[in-house]
């Protein structure tokens, strides 16, 4: 669990370190970009936001894609809400480590007490790293000149990356399909921004009862 | 930048989160909700990396991006690690703009 858990963390350092990059580069602040990383702490919503800012979308279209892609750390919560009971202050500290990669490392351990070790120590390293990457990258992405590094295109490589495991299904892929398809016929019409909202859409998908098991 | 956005993102993000672990609890919510909650990623990332490779502002555009993303679309179907997706996208754009 521990290699499984620095493996993780180097990963999400690096990622971190192209959320840094990629938010200065699309307006924002270092401290800005810092204080998202430190009080915001779930990564597909803040790398959302600042991709939508970085077109030019509103604060408005920003913020609600962002908090759509946040409401699945709410359905990780209840189910980690069993791993984790203690006292309140605990439970409200536990809710700002409860992420992908937290809920998955506790959710693929068996015993109770070990699963919440590894809901702890990812929550603890994941945070750490995620923060010390953005500074960096932070740091670095307002240094250098983004675009002749090509890392304009470090958004969408990394949505690319982070796209990857929720197409494992055929639910996944149909929603995906969906989703880039909305959005892309949409890019001409509205305002930006609105055609990552309308995209959600997709998420209907799920809706008919689950037949072929995939 | 408006800090107005890091604020409420932040103020949202953590509502959600608690919302789950502390004010709801164990309870679990109808099948049908769960999968479409879970669907979501797949629909709203999928639409951000055509946005991020297509388009500038309103328009669609077809550039140095569609050959980098490409490049990483290959490189995350080889199940290559996640800097090398994201180097290889990035230095497959710089390349191409510089001498494509």
């Amino acid at each position: 669990m521990a290699a499984a858990c620095v493996t993780l963390s180097v990963a999400v350092g690096v990622f971190a370190v192209s959320f840094g990059v990629g938010s200065v580069s699309a307006g924002a602040s270092v401290t800005q970009t810092c204080a998202m990383s430190l009080l915001v702490f779930t990564g597909a919503s803040q790398f959302s936001a600042m991709s939508v800012i970085g077109s030019g979308g509103s604060v408005g279209s920003a913020l609600a894609g962002a908090l759509l892609l946040a409401a699945r750390n709410g359905v990780y919560g209840l189910s980690m809400a069993r791993v984790l009971p203690g006292s309140l202050g605990m439970r409200l500290v536990a809710a700002q480590l409860t992420i992908d990669e937290s809920t998955a490392m506790a959710a693929s351990q068996r015993d109770p007490r070990l699963q919440r070790a590894a809901f702890w120590i990812t929550g603890v390293s994941l945070y750490l790293c995620w923060n010390i990457g953005t500074l960096i990258g932070a740091l670095a992405g307002s240094a250098i000149d983004p675009r002749a590094f090509g890392l304009d295109a470090a958004f969408p490589a990394g949505f690319v990356a982070m796209l990857w495991p929720t197409v494992r299904t055929l639910r996944g892929r149909l929603a995906a399909a969906l989703g880039a398809l909305i959005c892309l016929s949409l890019i001409p019409f509205t305002p930006i921004g609105v055609p990552i909202l309308c995209a959600s859409l997709a998420m209907l998908v799920g809706l008919p009862a689950q037949r072929a098991a995939t | 930048m408006s800090w107005w956005l890091v604020i409420a993102l932040a103020a949202g993000a953590y509502g959600f989160k608690a919302l789950g672990l502390v004010v709801l609890g164990g309870r679990t919510l109808p099948d049908r909700t769960l999968r479409c909650l879970a669907l979501i990623p797949a629909a709203l990332v999928a639409a951000l990396v055509v946005k991020d490779t297509f388009s500038v502002g309103q328009h669609l555009q077809l550039d140095a991006r569609a050959a980098g993303v490409g490049v990483a679309v290959l490189a995350a179907w080889r199940r290559l690690p996640l800097i090398v997706v994201i180097v290889l996208g990035a230095g497959v754009t710089a390349l191409v703009r510089a001498f494509g």
